[in-house]
C-alpha cells in the first residue's frame, strides 16, 4: 500500500501540515508497533535528536522522532537506562523500522519491569505536541515533581497519536543495576505459577520481573522471578526469596547475560513471533488470570506482570473479548490483519460514561477527527 | 486574592437549595446555619477565608450523586473537600458555593494482598490506609507530612507527594482506579485492579485536577510490602553548591536512596533552637536514607559515605540505632514548626532541575535581602522539589503582601531555571494568577478544554487553577 508520506523536520512544519490538512493523517514514529490510522503518513522521524541529558538529575529531553537505539546508547554510556523496559514490537509483528521515543510514549509501551517501577506513562515528565487544529501545546516540564495545572502528560501517554502529534518529550531515567539474577521455578501450572508470583511480589525483596510460560519451549512450564541491584544484595535476596517460596518446585538460576536474554524474550513476546494467528494483550487483575485463560481455551500464551498481563494467540479473526466476557481489565488486539482490526476494534470498548468523556476529549483536541482517525474509535 | 463575585441568583435561592438537599440527606449532614458553615471557611491557607452558602457531608456515592444532581439543576457551584489541609487554597469556598465534604466516607472496602491493592472510600486519611495493612507487612507509599490528617480525596486531587517519593513516586504512580461522580450526578468507574488504561488515560488526568473534574468517592490504591529496614546518614557541608554536587554524584553512582532531604543554614539554626536534633551548624545539611536488609544498607551507605567524603563534609554521621535515626529525622520533620515559632511563614513548593540548585539558592538569598524578609530552605533534593519558607509578620500591615510578592518572584525564578510553580501542593487560588508565567495561552486553553468536557457548566471548584481573567468567559457563559 503506497501511501503519501510526509516527514516534517521541525515542529513548525508539523504545525503547518496539520493546519493545512484536509484529509486524515496517519501519525507514526518508526511505524513498528502496528498502531496507525487511515490516511497519508505523517512521520515524526524527521524530528530527531537528544536535546538535553542530565545524568545527575536522571532526566533526558529528546525530539519525538529520536530512535530508541540512539537514546539507549547515550544512556548506556552513563550506566543509565529506560527503566520501564519498553518492548520492541518488531519481532512479534515481523516488521522493519526504527522505533522512536515518541512512539514508546504515544503507545505507553512498557515491559516486564513495569510491575516494579511503573509504566512509560509514569516516566514521562513533559511533552510538546501539535493538536488536531494545529495549536502547539506544552505540558509538564523536565522536573520529576510537577502538579502545575492538569496532567496532560499522562493524557498524551497512550493516546496513540489521536489527540496530537508529540514533537518533544522529556522523561526520567534510572541507573543500570550492577547485576541481575533470575530464579526459575519449573513445572507449575498456571494457577500455581500466578500464586508463586504473587507470593514473591509480596516479599520485600524487590522482584523486578515475574513471568510465567506454561510451555517453556517444550521443556515444561517455567515461572521466572528477576532480582536486580548490587551483587551482594542480589545474592542475599535470591537466597531469602528461595527460602520463602515453599512450592516444592524445582528451582534453577539464571545469572547475568543468560538472565538478560530470558527477559528480553519475555519483553518482546518472542514465543509468539513467527506463529500464525492473531495476538492479543490482556491487562487484568493477576489473580483473575487463571480463570480468564480457562474461558478462552487457548494454550499459546505467556503471562507477565505477575499474571496481570497475558499475551495470547488465537485463530485469525477470533473475537477473544467474547470469550473473556466482563472482567476487571481490557484486551487489545495487537497483531491481526486490517480487516480483523476493523471488525473487532483494536481497543476494548469502554463503558458508556467513560466513552463519552473519551469522545469529548477527542473532539476538543482533534475537532476535525484527522489524527489517526478510526484507530481508537468504537466500532459501529 | 480576588475571588469571583458571588452569584446573587444562587444566594437568593439558598432556602430552596437547602430544602432540596434535606430531601436526600439526613438533617445532620446539611450545614446551613451561618455560625456552623464557618467551620468550612478555609483550608490550611488560612490567610483567605469565606464561609460557604451550605456544607454537606454525604455518607455514600449515591448521596454524593444526589447532591450533585441538585446543585447541577440549581446552578450552584460545588467545592469538594477532604480534610481541608490544602496549602494552596484548593478547598476555599465561595459565598455562593456548596462545600461537599467526604469526611464521613472513610471505609476500607477491600484489601487484596494477592493483587497488592486496597480499595477505600476517599474520606479515609492517608495514614490510616497504611494503618489498615501494616500488620500484614504492607504500606501505602505516598507519605505527605500531613498524612495524619489529609484524606486520600485531597491526595488524589492534588497528586500529593512525600519524603519517600524519590523511590516510590507520588500519588498518580500509586493510584490504580477511582469511582467518581460527575457534576451532573452520573457515576463513572475508571481503572481498577488491573494496570494501565485500555483507552485514553483518564485516571492520569483526574489525578491532580484539583476537584474540578468530578468528585472522587472511592479509590483503588497500590500497596507495597514493607522493606526489611531503613537507615539515614546525616552530612553537613560548608557550601550549598558542594552539597548540590554531592547529591548529583550520589545519583550518578547508581545508588537510589528512598529520600534525600536538604536544609540550609537559616533552617538548621531554627530547627536546632526548636528541636535540638544535634545538627551541625553549617551552610547545608543532607539527610540521605536507604532501605533493605542490614547488609544491603551497610553496602549502600558505604558507597554514599565514600562519595560524600570526596566533597569534604564538615560532618558525616551514620545512624547506629533506631533512636539516632529518629533524632536525625526529628529536625527535618519539625522544620516547619520551628520556623513557625519564629514568625508567620509562607511555604512555597516550586520545583527546579537539581543542577540549578546553587544558582537558585544564591538568587533567593539576594532577593531575601532586597525584600527584607528572611527565608529558610527545606528541600526534597533528589527530585528538586523546594520548600522555601518565607518569614513575615501577619500583624504588620503590608507584610503579607510583601511576602506574597517575594514568593511570586521565587516561583518565577523556579520556572526560569527550567522548573515549575508547584511540585506537590497544587495551584489552588494561591498560584492561580501565576499560571501564565509557566504556560502560554494555548497551553492553558488545552487544559481548560478538558474541564469543558468533564464539567461543561464550570460548576466544580470554578475559581481555582486558572487565572480568573482567563477562565472568566467560560465561568460567565455557564
Ligand atoms: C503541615 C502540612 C504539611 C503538608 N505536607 C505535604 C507534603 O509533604 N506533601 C504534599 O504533597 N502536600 C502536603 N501538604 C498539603 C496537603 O496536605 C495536601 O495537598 C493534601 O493532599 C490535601 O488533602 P485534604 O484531604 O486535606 O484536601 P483538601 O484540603 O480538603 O482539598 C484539597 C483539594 O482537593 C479537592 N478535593 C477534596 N476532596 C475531593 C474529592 N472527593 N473529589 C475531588 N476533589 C476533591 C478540593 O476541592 C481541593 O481542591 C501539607 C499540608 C500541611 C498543612
Amino acid at each position: 500500500m503506497a501511501r503519501e508520506k510526509h516527514t516534517p523536520s521541525s515542529e513548525a512544519e508539523v504545525r503547518e501540515l496539520i493546519a493545512d490538512a484536509d484529509a486524515p493523517l496517519s501519525v507514526q514514529g518508526g511505524g513498528t508497533r502496528g498502531f496507525a490510522g487511515a490516511g497519508e503518513v505523517l512521520s515524526v522521524s524527521g524530528l530527531s535528536g537528544v536535546t538535553l541529558y542530565e545524568p545527575g538529575a536522571l532526566t533526558m529531553v529528546a525530539r519525538a522522532g529520536t530512535p530508541i537505539s540512539e537514546i539507549e546508547g547515550a544512556l548506556g554510556q552513563n550506566n543509565q537506562r529506560l527503566a520501564f523496559e519498553p518492548m520492541d514490537h518488531r519481532t512479534l509483528l515481523g516488521v522493519q523500522g526504527d522505533p522512536t521515543i515518541g512512539g514508546v510514549f504515544g503507545a505507553n509501551v512498557s515491559g516486564p519491569r513495569r510491575i516494579a517501577v511503573g509504566a512509560a506513562r509514569d516516566f514521562l515528565l513533559g511533552v510538546r505536541f501539535v493538536d488536531g487544529s494545529g495549536a502547539v501545546v506544552k505540558n509538564g516540564g523536565r522536573v520529576m515533581k510537577n502538579v502545575t495545572g492538569y496532567d496532560l502528560v499522562k493524557l498524551m501517554a497512550g493516546s496513540f497519536g489521536t489527540l496530537g502529534v508529540m514533537t518533544e518529550v522529556s522523561f526520567k531515567v534510572l541507573p543500570q543495576p550492577e547485576t541481575q539474577t533470575t530464579l526459575v521455578l519449573h513445572g507449575l501450572d498456571i494457577g500455581a505459577g500466578v500464586a508463586a508470583m504473587s507470593q514473591a511480589l509480596g516479599t520485600p525483596f524487590e522482584v523486578t520481573g515475574a513471568a510465567h510460560d506454561p510451555n517453556g519451549a517444550g521443556d515444561g512450564a517455567r515461572t521466572m522471578l528477576r532480582l536486580e541491584g548490587f551483587e551482594g544484595s542480589v545474592g542475599y535476596r535470591c537466597g531469602a526469596l528461595r527460602d520463602r517460596l515453599a512450592h516444592g518446585a524445582d528451582i534453577s538460576v539464571l545469572e547475568g547475560e543468560e538472565s538478560e536474554t530470558a527477559w528480553r524474550k519475555v519483553r518482546d513476546v518472542e514465543m509468539l513471533a513467527e506463529t500464525q494467528g492473531d495476538v492479543w494483550r490482556i491487562s487484568c487483575k493477576p489473580s483473575d488470570a487463571p480463570h480468564l485463560i480457562a474461558r478462552t481455551g487457548s494454550d499459546q500464551l505467556q503471562l507477565d506482570w505477575g499474571g496481570g498481563l497475558i499475551w495470547m494467540q488465537v485463530p485469525e479473526g477470533h473475537d477473544l473479548r467474547a470469550d473473556l466476557g466482563d472482567f476487571d481489565g481490557h484486551a487489545t488486539l495487537v497483531r491481526a490483519d486490517a480487516k480483523t482490526k476493523t471488525e473487532l476494534a483494536v481497543f476494548q470498548p469502554e463503558a458508556a460514561g467513560v466513552a463519552r468523556l473519551t469522545a469529548g476529549l477527542r473532539s476538543r483536541f482533534d475537532p476535525r477527527g484527522i489524527l489517526n482517525a478510526g484507530l481508537m474509535e468504537p466500532i459501529g | 486574592m480576588e475571588m469571583p463575585v458571588p452569584d446573587p441568583r444562587v444566594l437568593s435561592r439558598k432556602a430552596r437549595v437547602v430544602s432540596r438537599l434535606l430531601e436526600v440527606l439526613p438533617a445532620d449532614a446539611v450545614i446551613h446555619d451561618e455560625r456552623e458553615t464557618r467551620a468550612y471557611e478555609c483550608d490550611a491557607l488560612t490567610a483567605y477565608k469565606c464561609p460557604p452558602m451550605v456544607a454537606v457531608l454525604p455518607a455514600s456515592t449515591q448521596e454524593v450523586s444526589d447532591v450533585l444532581k441538585i446543585c447541577h439543576a440549581e446552578g450552584v457551584p460545588v467545592v469538594p473537600r477532604g480534610s481541608g489541609t490544602s496549602l494552596a487554597g484548593g478547598a476555599l469556598p465561595t459565598a455562593d458555593s456548596v462545600i461537599l465534604g467526604v469526611a464521613r466516607m472513610n471505609d476500607v472496602i477491600e484489601t487484596d494482598y494477592d493483587n497488592r491493592l486496597i480499595r477505600v472510600q476517599t474520606g479515609r486519611t492517608n495514614l490510616s490506609v497504611t494503618g489498615a495493612v501494616e500488620e500484614d507487612g504492607f504500606f501505602y507509599a505516598p507519605d505527605p507530612s500531613s498524612q495524619l490528617a489529609c484524606a486520600i480525596a485531597g491526595n488524589i486531587a492534588m497528586n500529593s507527594g512525600g519524603a519517600h517519593c524519590l523511590k516510590y513516586g507520588v500519588t498518580t504512580n500509586n493510584l490504580m482506579g477511582v469511582k467518581m461522580v460527575m457534576m451532573d450526578g452520573e457515576v463513572v468507574e475508571i481503572g481498577g485492579g488491573h494496570l494501565d488504561a485500555g483507552g485514553l488515560d483518564l485516571l492520569g488526568l483526574i489525578c491532580g485536577s484539583e476537584g474540578q473534574l468530578g468528585v472522587v468517592t472511592e479509590a483503588t490504591l497500590r500497596i507495597l510490602p514493607k522493606p526489611e529496614g531503613a537507615r539515614p546518614v546525616l552530612m553537613g557541608f560548608d557550601d550549598n553548591e558542594v552539597a548540590g554536587a554531592c547529591v548529583s554524584d550520589i545519583i550518578k553512582a547508581g545508588v537510589l536512596p528512598v529520600a534525600i532531604e536538604f536544609m540550609d543554614r537559616p533552617c538548621i539554626e531554627a530547627t536546632e533552637a526548636f528541636a535540638q536534633a544535634g545538627y551541625p551548624m553549617c551552610e547545608a545539611l543532607l539527610i540521605v536514607e536507604v532501605e533493605g536488609s542490614d547488609a544491603e544498607i551497610d553496602h549502600q551507605l558505604g558507597l554514599i559515605k565514600q562519595i560524600a567524603r570526596r566533597h569534604n563534609p564538615v560532618e558525616l554521621r551514620e545512624s547506629t540505632s533506631d533512636e539516632e535515626s529518629a533524632r536525625i529525622w526529628l529536625g527535618r520533620k519539625s522544620a516547619f514548626g520551628a520556623m513557625g515559632q519564629i514568625n508567620d511563614y509562607m511555604c512555597l513548593d516550586g520545583t527546579i532541575p537539581v543542577s540549578s540548585l546553587p544558582m537558585v539558592l544564591r538568587r533567593i538569598g539576594e532577593m531575601s535581602a532586597q525584600y527584607g524578609l528572611k527565608v529558610g530552605n527545606v528541600f526534597h533534593a533528589g527530585d528538586g522539589n523546594m520548600h522555601p519558607l518565607i518569614l513575615f509578620d501577619a500583624n504588620k500591615p503590608g507584610d503579607l503582601e510583601l511576602c506574597e510578592a517575594f514568593g511570586a518572584d521565587i516561583l518565577r525564578l523556579c520556572v526560569e531555571a527550567g522548573g515549575c510553580l508547584t511540585g506537590e501542593h497544587g495551584v489552588g487560588i494561591e498560584k492561580r494568577d501565576l499560571m501564565d508565567v509557566q504556560y502560554a495561552p494555548a497551553d492553558l486553553e488545552a487544559q481548560m478544554a478538558v474541564k469543558d468536557v468533564f464539567d461543561p457548566g464550570w460548576l466544580l471548584n470554578p475559581a481555582k487553577v486558572f487565572p480568573l481573567g482567563v477562565s472568566e468567559g467560560r465561568r460567565r457563559a455557564a
